[in-house]
C-alpha cells in the first residue's frame, strides 16, 4: 500500500484509540481520585509510568496497603510484555538513530504496538511519522483524560449507570484475544484467567495478574511443546 | 475529603514502575542480540501478554472483593465482556467488542431489574 492511503487508514483505526483513552483515562483519573492520589500524582502515574493495566493495580494495591516493592515488581512483571512488543518492532527501527529509537520505545503501549505493527505491515517499512502518531494517538487523550477524570472527581456519574464499568475488564480481555494467534496463546490466556481467579480466592486478589502472569506462559509451553 | 491537588508522595513510584517500564519497551529496540535469547524465553516472553491480560480481565469480572471477603461471581458484568471479546474477535475491532460489551451489560442489567 502507498503512504498516503496507509496513514488514512492509521487515522481510521486510531479513533478506537482515542475513544478507549478518553473512556478508561478518565476512569483511571477518577479511581486514582477515589484511591486518594494527589491530581500531581495520578498525572504522574499517566506520564511517566504510562501503562493502562499496570496504573489501575498500582492504584489498586496502594489502597490495599501493599509496599511500594511489591508494587513495582507487579509493575514490572505486568509490562515484561513490552518487551517483545519491542523485539518485534526492532528489526524495523534498526536504521533509525538511536536517539530516536530511544524517544519511539517510550510509547510502545499495547494500543501503539498494535496501531505501530499493523502500519509497518501495509507499507513494509517503519514510518517514523506514522510512528509518533501511533504513540500520541494514546499518550495525549490518556493523559488529558486522566487530568478530566480526577478534576471531575464527584461530578461524574457512576460509570455503572452506563454500563462503562466492564470497559476496562472488556478492553483487557478484547486486547488479549487479539494476541492469540495459536493453541499455546490461548492456552496461556485461559490458564492465566483461571491461576488469577484461583489465586484471588485463595491467596489475596492482589495476586491475581502475578499468578495468571507466571502460570500461564509455563502451561501454555507445557501443552504445546513437542516431547523429544 | 477531596485529595490533594498537589502532593508528591507517590512520584517517586511512579518512576519506579515507570523505568523498569521503559527498559522493556526499550531494550530490544537499543540492544543488539534480542534474536540469540534461548528461544523458550521468547516462547514465555510471547505468552506473558494474553495471559497477564486475560488474567486481569478474568479477576476483575469473576472476583468479588469487599468488606466481607473475597467471592466468585458469574454474573451480567462477565458474561458481557466473554460476549464482547468474541464480538471484536469476530469482527476484528476492540472497539466493536467493547461496545458490545456495555451494551450486554446494560441489556442483562435492565433485565434482571425488570
Amino acid at each position: 500500500m502507498e503512504l498516503a492511503p496507509a496513514r488514512r487508514r492509521l487515522a481510521l483505526d486510531s479513533i478506537g484509540i482515542w475513544a478507549l483513552a478518553i473512556v478508561i483515562g478518565t476512569i483511571f483519573g477518577f479511581t486514582a481520585r477515589q484511591a486518594g492520589l494527589s491530581l500531581v500524582e495520578a498525572a504522574a502515574f499517566s506520564a511517566i509510568l504510562f501503562a493502562g493495566a499496570a496504573q489501575f493495580a498500582s492504584v489498586g494495591l496502594l489502597s490495599q496497603g501493599v509496599p511500594w516493592p511489591s508494587i513495582v515488581a507487579l509493575v514490572w512483571l505486568l509490562n515484561a510484555r513490552h518487551f517483545l512488543y519491542s523485539a518485534s518492532v526492532a528489526p524495523n527501527t534498526a536504521r533509525l538513530s538511536r536517539r530516536l529509537r530511544a524517544a519511539l520505545a517510550f510509547f510502545l503501549t499495547d494500543e501503539a504496538f498494535a496501531l505501530t505493527t499493523a502500519h509497518i505491515t501495509r507499507i513494509g517499512r517503519i514510518d517514523v511519522a506514522g510512528a509518533w502518531y501511533a504513540g500520541f494517538s494514546i499518550f495525549v487523550p490518556w493523559n488529558v483524560a486522566t487530568l478530566v477524570g480526577w478534576l471531575a472527581g464527584a461530578a461524574l456519574p457512576d460509570p455503572a449507570t452506563f454500563g462503562l464499568d466492564v470497559v476496562f475488564a472488556s478492553s483487557m480481555a478484547g486486547l488479549a484475544i487479539g494476541l492469540v494467534r495459536d493453541r499455546a496463546a490461548l492456552i496461556a490466556l485461559l490458564v492465566g484467567s483461571a491461576s488469577a481467579v484461583a489465586a484471588a480466592l485463595l491467596i489475596d486478589p492482589s495476586a491475581a495478574a502475578l499468578a495468571g502472569g507466571l502460570v500461564g506462559p509455563i502451561a501454555g509451553i507445557a501443552a504445546t511443546r513437542r516431547p523429544r | 475529603m477531596s485529595p490533594e491537588l498537589v502532593r508528591f508522595d507517590l512520584v517517586p513510584l511512579a518512576i519506579l514502575g515507570g523505568v523498569g517500564t521503559y527498559v522493556a519497551r526499550a531494550l530490544p529496540m537499543l540492544v543488539p542480540g534480542i534474536d540469540r535469547l534461548p528461544p523458550l524465553v521468547l516462547e514465555y516472553l510471547r505468552l506473558i501478554g494474553p495471559a497477564v491480560l486475560g488474567a486481569i480481565a478474568a479477576a476483575a469480572v469473576f472476583v468479588v472483593h469487599n468488606a466481607s471477603g473475597t467471592t466468585l461471581r458469574v454474573g451480567p458484568e462477565a458474561v458481557a465482556v466473554i460476549a464482547g471479546m468474541a464480538f471484536g474477535r469476530w469482527r476484528n475491532s476492540l472497539l466493536l467488542g467493547m461496545a458490545a460489551s456495555v451494551m450486554v451489560v446494560l441489556a442483562l442489567r435492565a433485565t434482571i431489574a425488570g
